[in-house]
């Protein structure tokens, strides 16, 4: 269903970046010093506390914000504003309350001033995909958080991107709800390859998407370790129970106490 | 279903209120043998009001003219005000700093400069309820404007919205509420702004009435227009009132009328 022009093709080069705000107390280091290449195509996940600067990290690569310090380059071309064929998925869904579902998932086309017409058809396949057909009339509102987050990723996947930001966007949903869209989106991950950085604070929710898991520590925000997450693919909720899965949260989870970030 | 019924519940509640008000009023006045000349009964107002319906529909009709054309001078400039303070810093620091520090004079005060510079015809009569009017939705538009998810604002960015794009299809439907709560103040003050018009100069309208009715202590004729403002006050924010409604069935505050009838 998707079409395959986007595969591999963008990757993500960041480097020695870092991060400071003015504040009133003085200028405050929200991070320090990232460097962290994304391989066309990979699944690359970020975990960390709160407030070790995930986020900032996530609105840097987007270009909505500009680094104090180092360059990133997507694509191979130095950021200066958000960069082409990139769509980003927020931890609210952001949807609009006066538009309906289908036309919330449209709003990026009207943005970029292409014909909704073209991607209409797309756009239904997109919601039945994902357990929305019947749903493009109704309102968000009308709508659980899981199906409107699900709405929010059809918006960010309609244009095709070749990179997609994604921010704590399974953090406020319930336990079984995250997982089927875990499943949901390995899947599509799975049939697309685009590349792909995922912020979340769930080392499982990391551990189960992810090729490979950065793992951040906080004031000041910096990389502590990368772990290359070498489970098979297609991964089934099941992949949960294997000694190798657990074994790899077991070791991050150690990672970040040790550090005295997590309790033991 | 239920709206309807809600709705007509509403309208009976209200007028079962006011019946009720004037009955008080004229058992008060019987029991107490007030004197007409400080407190006429009801039915007497009403009774004058019959003797000459059109002189006071004449009067009435003028007035409503005035706050009309007033309240919806004062709801184009305050959106366009509006959209300006929030668009440009020199028109807050300047413009928008000068509206909010004559917001706590008494603008009423302002009256009869209005009749020196623009005589004693409709001009200061608009203008004064224009003036009175305005406040309250510049406020409130500029309110409503700027609070809007700062996530819905980085989606347009990432997908190179157009200004006039946000403005139009992110930042102008997020501030509908907003406008509307301006709307329903203004439009009490914009009556108030052509009442008073009138009672500094001129020979039309309910405020005219009231001061040739004054200055011959004919009380009775001084309650047939403050009963007819009271009606009209009335019915001009329950139209506010329906607009909103038909405007805005996605807003908060609406769903909660209309049950919640979801997920159908």
């Amino acid at each position: 269903m998707q079409a395959a022009s986007a595969n591999g093709t963008t990757g993500v080069a960041i480097a020695h970046v870092g991060k400071t705000y003015e504040s009133p107390r003085g200028p405050v280091q929200a991070l320090v010093d990232i460097s962290l290449d994304i391989k066309p195509g990979e699944f690359v996940s970020v975990v960390g506390p709160s407030g070790c600067g995930k986020s900032t990290l996530l609105k840097l690569v987007a270009g909505l914000e500009d680094v104090s310090e180092g360059t990133i380059a997507v694509g191979g071309r130095q950021l200066s504003g958000p960069p082409d064929g990139l769509a980003v998925v927020f931890q609210r869904d952001v949807l609009l309350d006066w538009r309906t579902i289908i036309d919330n998932v449209l709003l990026s086309i009207e943005f970029m001033g292409r014909p909704r017409a073209d991607y209409r058809e797309r756009a239904m396949a997109l919601l039945a995909r994902f357990g929305l057909q019947g749903f493009e009339n109704r309102y968000p509102w009308e709508l659980s958080g899981g199906m409107r987050q699900r709405a929010s990723i059809c918006r960010a996947l309609l244009t095709d991107p070749q990179l997609l930001l994604m921010d704590e966007p399974f953090g406020a949903l319930d336990a079984m709800t995250r997982d089927d869209l875990n499943l949901e989106l390995a899947r599509i991950w799975q049939d697309t390859r685009k590349t792909l950085l995922f912020i979340t604070h769930s080392i499982a929710e990391a551990v189960f998407l992810s090729d490979r898991v950065v793992m951040m520590g906080k004031s000041p925000g910096m990389i502590v370790d990368v772990i290359t997450i070498d489970l098979p693919r297609p991964r089934s909720l099941a992949v949960r129970d294997s000694a190798a899965f657990v074994a790899y949260v077991a070791r991050i989870r150690h990672h970040f106490a040790e550090l005295g970030i997590l309790k033991e | 279903m239920l709206k309807l019924v809600s709705r007509h519940r509403e309208a009976l509640d209200i007028v079962l209120v006011l019946l009720g008000t004037l009955l008080l009023w004229e058992l008060g006045v019987w029991w107490f043998q007030t004197s007409p000349l400080i407190l006429p009964p009801p039915s007497a107002v009403i009774a004058a009001f019959f003797e000459t319906p059109w002189v006071f529909m004449r009067h009435l009709g003028f007035t409503l003219w005035m706050t009309t054309i007033g309240f919806v001078l004062a709801v184009v400039l305050g959106v366009l005000l509006a959209i300006a303070v929030v668009y440009s810093p020199l028109v807050e620091r300047t413009i928008y700093t000068l509206l909010v520090a004559l917001n706590s004079i008494p603008k009423v005060a302002l009256a009869p400069l209005f009749v020196i510079w623009m005589g004693t015809g409709t001009e200061p009569k608009i203008a004064i309820a224009l003036m009175l009017a305005i406040f309250p939705i510049v406020i409130d538009m500029v309110l409503g404007l700027r609070s809007v998810d700062p996530d819905m604002l980085n989606l347009a960015r990432v997908s190179k919205a157009s200004p006039l794009a946000i403005l139009l299809k992110i930042r102008f439907p997020c501030a509908l509420p907003s406008l509307f709560a301006g709307m329903k103040v203004a439009v009490s003050f914009a009556l108030v702004g052509a009442i008073v018009g009138e009672f500094v100069a001129g020979s039309r309208g309910l405020g005219f009435q009231i001061l040739v009715a004054q200055g011959q202590f004919d009380t009775v004729r001084v309650f047939v227009p403050l009963l007819l403002l009271g009606v009209v006050g009335t019915i001009l924010f329950f139209l506010v009132d329906y607009a909103e409604r038909v405007c805005l069935p996605w807003h908060v505050s609406q769903r909660s009328r209309q049950g919640s009838g979801h997920h159908g």
